[in-house]
């Protein structure tokens, strides 16, 4: 009787771990913040970041996370999170609230207004919290910006943050008035970006510019 | 450590090397009698060993040789006993079936005999009646004439009166042919009757004869097996080998299906349990749903071949009543039709899936929806509804090849597992031999390295056996030979 008991007890465990799977779901999943840049004249290009939303609910699954927030003068707040979302694991409901995520942030960028500073750091440090709590294997921040931080004299943000394991893609990076007298400014802000995030424990630094190899910001391109 | 720590004088190297190797070369004469035997003996144990190896695995090849045969008899005697079996029942069937009536078929066959006899009978040639009046006439005839007027006119009188007789004789003689002409025809359905009865029963003894003479080939095949002939082993390892190859080609063609079968409702199941469950890092809980529900059809096709007695993989099926068999065939047939049924919805849903992501994709593009195509966009969704349904019982009847598959598959494994032992029993002894000879060519070689102080030990003792001869003169002893310079013995 005893052996009886135990024999199908051992049958429903291995049915409901069957059934609740033997891996942590979160695990597979793939979580990706993205900061869109609304200072100054880098806000004409929200035609652009609407594309590139568009390409991640058109790529994240079922159980993938994805949230959109503005890089303003001070941005480390939740208050700068447009819309963030957790797809439902049935596909069905997932597409739903793609549908109404799209319509959520194009409203956003429809209305966007520009700012004064650029607080990309606190952007991130803001992402990164919130990828954290999502428990997703894979973590990726995306910048929409030009790269160009400005800050306040009151905002502090000269300290080391903490990126460890989580994916930084800078897009559509646009060139400044002044990048053009002399490129090594571009290309000197670039590199001291990609410094900090590596020193920050980033697990990649990439930057795309073209927006026909978006593929690139999942690390298949 | 470099070169010229080994050198004696590292300002003269040709010099030290020369030096190194008389040192060398002494030791390794002094060593040259353990080193033979050191190496002889190595050469002997590892020849040795791989020999008895060798050995070993050629008796185990021989061995499992004579259990798979004896294996394939048994098989082959039992498959054979239930095909004379089976081949006596149909036989035994046609017999009850054509003998049971055949009574009847005679019967018929001899009231229509009778009849066609009794018609032959009635049609038989009638004789004309004796002509007795012709007696008369030839008397009438001998009458001479005379001219007389009466005697012409009796004369004419006759002449009319047989005409008269004669043409009606000859109306009887026409009548009486066309009575028997009738006759004979009114046989001919009889003929015909007579003639498929006969056919029938020529069909019957036809079929009686090829059934008989299978049970007589099954017969013979049986008595080869029972007398454990090689023609019989043979045959039954060249059947053996063609019902794996043939089950393996079905089995692949029936893992396509799966596979088939698996893409339809792979994504549907997502809906059911969720598209982000993971069993392994890359295998999706849906995923393995999916496997599992085929599987489930799987082994449900297998019940149902099991228990309507096609195959034959599990002798407590076969066991059953007749009564819970059936039961058994019924509920097999219910759970796969109602997964088949289950299949045509998730194929459904599948497309739905499918149509509602393009929607999605179409709209985060900004592109214009493509408009329905009708009743001509319907027909891959159709068309997979109905795989959805089909593909379930298509793979039931892989049980069918799945039974060839394991049966053929001891002989066949156990025929290449005897191949490779020998194969490997005669790579063994060819290292053996191999071993034997390079240890023989070592010793030679050692012999070559040292082969200055041989010369002079063989020139010393050419030597000491001059000065000894010279000593005794007088004996006649035959002189001892001189042993070959590269000899292995202690000199």
């Amino acid at each position: 009787m005893i052996r009886r008991t135990f024999l199908a007890s051992c049958i429903a465990a291995a049915l409901a771990a069957g059934t609740a799977g033997c891996v942590d779901p979160r695990n597979q999943a793939h979580a990706v913040y993205m900061l869109v840049d609304t200072s100054g004249s880098y806000s004409q290009e929200a035609a652009k970041a609407q594309l590139i939303i568009s390409y991640l609910l058109g790529t994240l699954q079922p159980g993938d996370s994805l949230a959109v927030a503005r890089v303003k003068s001070r941005s480390f707040t939740e208050k700068d999170i447009v819309a963030k979302v957790t797809f439902d694991t049935r596909p069905t409901q997932a597409n739903a609230q793609k549908r109404a995520f799209r319509e959520k942030t194009g409203a956003f960028l429809d209305t966007v207004k520009g700012s004064v500073y650029t607080d990309i750091t606190g952007g991130m440090i803001q992402g990164a919290e919130f990828l954290r709590e999502t428990g997703a294997g894979r973590k990726t921040i995306l910048i929409f910006s030009d790269m160009q931080e400005e800050l306040d004299k009151v905002t502090i943000r000269d300290f080391p943050i903490d990126l460890k394991d989580i994916r930084v893609v800078a897009v559509n990076v646009t060139k400044l008035n002044t990048d053009n007298i002399d490129p090594r400014r571009y290309l000197g802000r670039l590199d001291a970006w990609g410094k900090r995030v590596k020193g920050a424990g980033a697990a990649e630094w990439r930057v795309i510019n073209d927006l026909e190899r978006l593929d690139a910001i999942f690390g298949r391109g | 450590m470099t070169m010229n720590n080994w050198l004696i004088w590292p300002e003269s190297v040709v010099l030290s090397v020369l030096v190194l190797l008389l040192i060398a070369m002494i030791l390794l004469y002094a060593a040259r009698v353990p080193m033979h035997g050191l190496i002889r003996s190595l050469g002997q144990a590892l020849g040795g060993s791989l020999r008895l190896a060798a050995r070993w695995l050629f008796g185990a090849a021989e061995e499992m040789k004579r259990r798979n045969k004896e294996v394939l008899l048994a098989q082959g005697r039992r498959e054979t006993g239930q095909r004379i079996e089976r081949e006596f029942e149909r036989l035994g069937i046609l017999v009850k079936r054509d003998l049971q009536g055949y009574p009847v078929l005679q019967r018929r066959l001899l009231e229509e005999v009778t009849r066609i006899e009794e018609d032959y009978k009635k049609c038989g040639e009638v004789p004309p009646p004796p002509p007795d009046w012709v007696e008369a006439v030839a008397a009438v005839a001998q009458i001479k004439t005379g001219g007389g007027e009466v005697v012409q006119k009796i004369l004419e009188e006759i002449k009319l009166t047989i005409e008269r007789i004669h043409e009606k004789a000859l109306a009887e003689y026409r009548t009486s042919f066309e009575e028997r002409h009738d006759i004979l025809e009114s046989t001919m359905p009889y003929w015909r009757s007579v003639d498929q009865l006969l056919k029938q029963v020529d069909k019957k003894i036809s079929g009686l004869q090829d059934g008989a003479s299978a049970v007589d080939a099954q017969m013979v095949k049986y008595q080869q097996i029972a007398a454990k002939t090689e023609q019989a082993e043979t045959n039954l390892t060249n059947s053996a080998f063609t019902q794996f190859t043939i089950a393996t080609l079905v089995l692949a063609v029936a893992l396509g299906g799966a596979f088939v079968n698996f893409k339809l409702i792979a994504l549907p199941m997502s809906e059911m349990v969720g598209a982000a469950d993971y069993i392994t890092a890359s295998l999706r809980t849906s995923e393995v749903a999916a496997l599992v529900i085929i599987l489930v059809e799987a082994s449900m096709g297998l019940f149902l071949m099991e228990s309507l007695r096609i195959t034959h993989l599990f002798p407590r099926i076969a066991e059953l009543s007749d009564r819970t068999r059936r039961r058994m065939i019924w509920i097999s047939l219910v759970l796969l039709v109602t997964l088949a049924g289950i299949e045509a919805a998730l194929a459904l849903m599948r497309d739905m899936l499918i149509a509602d992501k393009q929607a999605l994709l179409q709209s985060l593009a900004a592109q214009q929806t493509v408009v329905s195509e009708g009743w001509v966009g319907r027909i891959p969704t159709a068309g997979q509804m109905i795989l959805g349904f089909i593909l379930p019982f298509a793979l039931a009847f892989v049980a069918i090849p799945l039974e060839s598959f394991i049966h053929s598959a001891r002989t066949v494994s156990g025929v290449v597992l005897v191949n490779l032992v020998r194969a490997l029993a005669f790579v063994l002894r060819v290292l053996s031999n191999l071993s034997r000879h390079a240890s023989r060519v070592l010793l030679h070689f050692y012999d070559l390295v040292v082969v200055i102080p041989l010369m002079i030990e063989h020139l010393v003792k050419s030597v000491r056996f001059r000065d000894a001869e010279a000593k005794t003169p007088a004996l006649d002893a035959p002189a001892p030979k001189s042993k070959s310079l590269l000899s292995g013995g202690r000199s």
